[in-house]
């Protein structure tokens, strides 16, 4: 058990939640880069997913992608454009949507595609528009799982933001990569509670956006964990 | 490549020390994963409890869970193994609890009005039916597993993922290509091969490539929370 | 028959598993030392080398590993292990018979914390004196892979820069960037104001003379830098690394650390051999063969030791 007090003892150690490697300034930047991949994660695979889903198009495309994102390295990822691009800010932004992206789109896509056609038909029939049906009938329906898709995501990019620090970004993962190359394990251990602590809170959060943000009736629908 | 077959030996070690720490994972997986869902559907008050806990591990960062075993397994390669077993789990589980839960209701009656005993119908009934469900979540957590071998290079433990950290402090892209295309091949092989065993096993299902990779997407999207990746690096 | 196909992917599943977690976790782990009677000194002509997880320790790894296989020496590599923290303490119990280590930062991470030795001679005197019963250091060799401040051609040409003291004009106006570590430890900041009075304007963490420092240094990010005096880029981007007559830096010689009871004569005098030939420059002209040239490590080791007549 030395693990968890050696973790302890790093976390309650207040010099560690001061200055400029704290724990608070470290949090904040995580959440930065995190929020960042995944609004531009958002702004492109949501609307494709939608678009694919109403049209009922493009299905093995987001399977292949689906395939894609989960068997692609993040680690090799990161290192092959960190070392393409000699460090710029892309570096670690272009792993970070990419990998962000194929769970909001397969999850949205499916979610539209899972929408009772008797549903969209009648919406048809009421005269509603192409994008009226998306927006009144689709989108509703299909909201619990948008939602699970976004929450994969992040779980996600929270991960790979960890892993990031070894080409130099901030973060959490700092204190992993740091601490490893400084032979100082209580920080590592501390930093990888933190981390959990956090990819915890991500899933937690996300759970009450659902009780929120889904109507009660649709809520049973999607499996939630 | 031609650096790539100049250096096939040292390749060849890091190819087989990485499918070694990837299927192992899953193979430890689907042997507690089959008995432990078979309980979850029989007594129905398990499976909440363990629902949860698979999906807590499902959403954790694998690098994590690798540094916390540090203290307990050192760097050796259980360090890897034992998180990755977790993960596999977190996915296999949920799944065959869905296959087995969607085995028809007239099959299932049917086997009783033959006279199956409920381990007999669980075990030459449900089970053989629920195949495609668990393959589908094989496919998942062996796909996953493949490419999560590869963080554990962070600690010095990542199969091919050496070729990642030599490549980055070596400037050196072709190895990094080396690896990235190895991995994915790997990954692409073992799908393909369960594809394979799928309809080795369930010959009686049409052969719908179609169905196939919908039911692939909808087990990951079913059983654990959607995972493209399963759940998170 | 679905159920006999069933009942043998079953069976053999199961076999898999059980033949998997009884053999003892294949790749990754070490031999160990052999021999019950612990006084008896173990297999001398089958040894293990190891390294830790960077290319030039796993370059003089292998330098040592070819050169006693050469001397008809029995080997087994295991490279790449990640931490010190590990490595050590399997050098200090046998498991690993030789590791390639740098003098100074062996003593103070592992052997003696509060040591402030900074010579050549004074680090390894230092380390005979405290290394534990089992384990002995061989011969330091000239070669150095030590922190530097570095700057560009074009400062140094245009400060006249060529001693850490001669910073002294500018550093109020410069950032210097470095391992996030370098903050904090004795030979970093403070040491900088302690033993030559400099203050820098800000300090930016960057990595271990990797390149992400390089790219910071040359891009302008940073003015001076924390880099390692073998790093290749030093040559290929012409840096210019600041002498330290004051010897902020401790020295950092290679020499390999080994465990006692493997280092039979031959061992001691093959590595020996080797310190004897390895220079700061032929280790620059190596790590830039590894990192730029991208030759394999087996090659770049096997060329130095013919070069060098021994093999």
């Amino acid at each position: 058990m030395s693990y968890f007090s050696d973790a302890w003892n790093w976390l309650i150690a207040s010099q560690n939640w001061h200055g400029s490697n704290g724990i608070p300034i470290r949090l904040a930047q995580h959440l930065e880069y995190t929020g960042l991949a995944l609004i531009i994660a958002l702004v492109i695979a949501i609307p494709a997913g939608l678009a694919m889903g109403h049209l009922r198009r493009g299905g093995f495309a987001v399977v292949t992608i689906a395939n894609f994102g989960r068997a692609l390295p993040t680690l090799g990822l990161l290192v092959l454009i960190f070392v393409l691009t000699s460090g710029s800010i892309l570096s670690w932004l272009i792993p970070l949507v990419a990998l962000a992206i194929p769970p909001m789109l397969v999850n949205t896509y499916e979610g539209v595609l899972g929408v009772d056609r008797e549903l969209t038909d009648a919406a048809r029939g009421m005269g509603m528009t192409e994008w009226q049906i998306l927006r009144k009938a689709e989108i509703p329906v299909a909201l619990p799982l948008i939602l699970l898709g976004v929450r994969t995501s992040a779980i996600q990019v929270v991960a790979t933001a960890t892993i990031a620090a070894y080409i130099g970004l901030g973060g959490l993962g700092r204190y992993i990569i740091d601490g490893l190359a400084r032979d100082e394990y209580n920080v590592v251990a501390g930093g990888a509670v933190v981390i959990i602590l956090l990819a915890l809170a991500v899933q937690g959060l996300f759970t009450l956006l659902r009780r929120v943000i889904v109507p009660a009736g649709l809520r049973g629908q999607a499996q939630n964990s | 490549m031609s650096w790539a077959w100049q250096n096939r030996d040292q390749i060849g070690h890091l190819l087989a020390s990485h499918l070694y720490l990837a299927l192992l994972p899953v193979l430890f997986g689907i042997v507690v994963a089959v008995p432990v869902g078979i309980m979850c559907v029989r007594w129905r008050w398990t499976w909440p409890p363990i629902l949860s806990l698979t999906s807590i591990f499902y959403a954790m960062p694998s690098l994590a869970l690798y540094l916390v075993l540090i203290a307990y397994t050192g760097l050796t390669d259980w360090t890897v193994i034992i998180p990755l077993t977790l993960f596999s789990l977190s996915v296999l589980i949920p799944n065959v609890v869905d296959g087995l839960r969607s085995v028809p209701p007239p099959v299932k009656q049917a086997a009783v009005a033959m006279g199956f005993g409920a381990t007999r119908r669980t075990i030459q009934v449900e089970l053989p039916l629920a195949v495609p469900v668990i393959i589908a979540g094989l496919r998942v957590a062996t796909v996953s597993s493949i490419s999560l071998v590869s963080v554990g290079q962070l600690i010095g433990i990542g199969g091919l993922g050496y070729l990642f950290t030599d490549g980055e402090q070596r400037d050196f892209t072709t190895e990094i290509w080396v690896g990235l295309i190895l991995i994915i091949l790997l990954a692409l092989l073992f799908d393909g091969l369960l594809v394979l065993a799928r309809r080795w096993l369930t010959p009686w299902e049409a052969r719908a490539p179609r169905q196939e990779r919908r039911r692939v997407v909808q087990v990951a999207l079913r059983g654990a929370n959607a995972g493209v990746k399963g759940g998170s690096i | 028959m679905p159920h006999k196909k069933f009942t043998a992917v079953g069976l053999a599943a199961v076999a898999c598993v059980a033949v998997a977690a009884c053999s003892s976790g294949g790749s990754g782990k070490s031999s160990s030392s052999s021999g019950s009677n612990p006084l008896a000194p173990s297999a001398s002509n089958s040894v293990v080398v190891g390294s830790a997880n960077f290319p030039e320790d796993e370059l003089l790894a292998q330098i040592y590993a070819d050169a006693l296989t050469s001397a008809g020496v029995k080997v087994t590599t295991k490279f790449n292990i990640g931490a010190r923290e590990v490595y050590y303490p399997e050098v200090v119990k046998g498991a690993i018979s030789i590791i390639p280590e740098y003098n100074g930062a062996l003593l103070t991470t592992s052997v003696d914390k509060t040591s402030t030795a900074t010579s050549t001679a004074d680090v390894d005197a230092a380390l005979k004196a405290k290394l534990p019963s089992t384990a002995e250091i061989l011969n330091s060799s000239a070669a150095q892979d030590k922190d530097s401040i570095t700057v560009t051609q074009a400062n140094a040409t245009k400060y006249h820069l060529t001693s850490i003291a001669d910073l002294s004009s500018v550093a109020k106006d410069w950032v210097i960037g470095g391992p996030s570590e370098f903050q904090t430890r004795a030979d970093g900041i403070v040491g900088l104001k302690k033993v030559y009075g400099l203050t820098f304007k800000s300090f930016s963490p960057l990595d271990e003379s990797g390149p992400i420092t390089l790219a910071a240094l040359t891009s302008g990010k940073v003015q001076a830098a924390d880099v390692f005096t073998t790093t290749p880029q030093i040559i290929t981007d012409k840096l210019v690394s600041l002498s330290d007559p004051k010897n902020m830096f401790a020295a950092q010689n290679v020499l390999p650390l080994v465990y006692k009871k493997a280092a039979s004569a031959k061992v001691v005098s093959t590595l020996n051999s080797v310190s004897a030939k390895l220079t700061t420059a032929g280790l620059l002209a190596m790590d830039k063969s590894l990192s730029v040239d991208h030759q394999s490590y087996t090659t770049v080791a096997s060329n130095w030791l013919s070069q060098n007549g021994l093999k």
